[in-house]
């Protein structure tokens, strides 16, 4: 047997281990009961606060809602997509449609301190992490 | 089964680059709606996080060019921990028919969604004639 080549069961083993990481993962835990897979979500870490960033292209700022609960935030909306009278497509990428999506966080927020900002399409979700959550250091008396 | 129609995921489609790039940062194909009106055509892009500054709308050779470039600088500091979709610029071409005016191409940006509006050229709109 030739030794150094990569043991194709060690390649299985590492997709069985990723795999579960990703189901044991504590991000988008399915707590709750909405959780469509739009709009898709990227999350940051900002210092002790996170960020997640949402690509909306489309979506009107008042057709766009945002509620949080302790450590969930739920992101519901329509996107629609208007044609004039009398127009003939010739090409039809863009898709509308309702959204609802919940993402919940591994960490407690502070409800009262959530910032949303949306432009150009993007949603940007500020959520600072509860005072109550971050680590403290204690001073050695 | 729910009457909504619900939104899916759209993959990202990434160009398939005829030159190569200078630039580290990928290039996406932004979803486009293409409709004729009366009065023209439409092309309808969704490039979000794009501002209205950095999209660069062209003709050239009959190539309608747009390419909308992302600003980088506000994920410096950003520790991802989670992510389902990649950024990058926004490029497509596509190539105009004589039908449109050329000089008349006009531009809106709004929720990070460019409108075009390509109008017909004179010549290629409908017209009655009249008989004497």
């Amino acid at each position: 047997m030739i030794m150094g080549f990569a043991d194709p069961y060690d390649a299985l083993l590492n997709l069985q281990r990723s795999l579960q990481a990703t189901l044991s993962s504590d991000w988008l835990q399915d707590l709750t009961p909405n959780r469509g897979p739009f709009p898709p979500i990227n999350v940051f870490q900002q210092r002790e606060d996170i960020l997640a960033i949402i690509e909306l292209p489309g979506v009107k700022k008042d057709e766009l809602q945002i509620q949080a609960k302790e450590n969930a935030i739920r992101i519901v909306g329509k996107k629609t997509i208007e044609y004039p009278e009398e127009a003939s497509l010739h090409r039809r990428e863009r898709i509308s449609g309702e959204f609802d999506r919940t993402l919940s966080l591994p960490v407690q927020i502070e409800p009262d301190g959530i910032k949303a900002e949306y432009r150009d399409g993007i949603l940007a979700l500020f959520l600072p992490r509860a005072e109550s959550d971050k680590p403290r250091t204690i001073k050695i008396s | 089964m729910a009457s909504k129609q619900e939104l899916q995921v759209a993959q990202k489609r990434e160009l398939e680059k005829k030159e190569e790039t200078t630039i580290p940062a990928r290039i996406f194909v932004p979803n486009a709606d293409i409709y004729e009106t009366k009065d023209g055509l439409n092309v309808v892009l969704e490039m979000p996080g794009v501002d209205k500054n950095s999209i660069d709308v062209r003709v050239e050779d009959d190539v309608l060019k747009v390419d909308g470039r992302l600003d980088f600088s506000k994920y410096q500091d950003l520790q991802p921990l989670y992510t389902e979709y990649n950024v990058g610029h926004f490029s497509r071409t596509f190539r105009l028919s004589s039908k449109i005016d050329q000089d008349k191409i006009s531009a809106e940006l709004q929720d990070g969604v460019l409108s075009l509006m390509l109008p017909l050229a004179e010549k290629a709109k409908p017209r009655t004639i009249r008989v004497n």
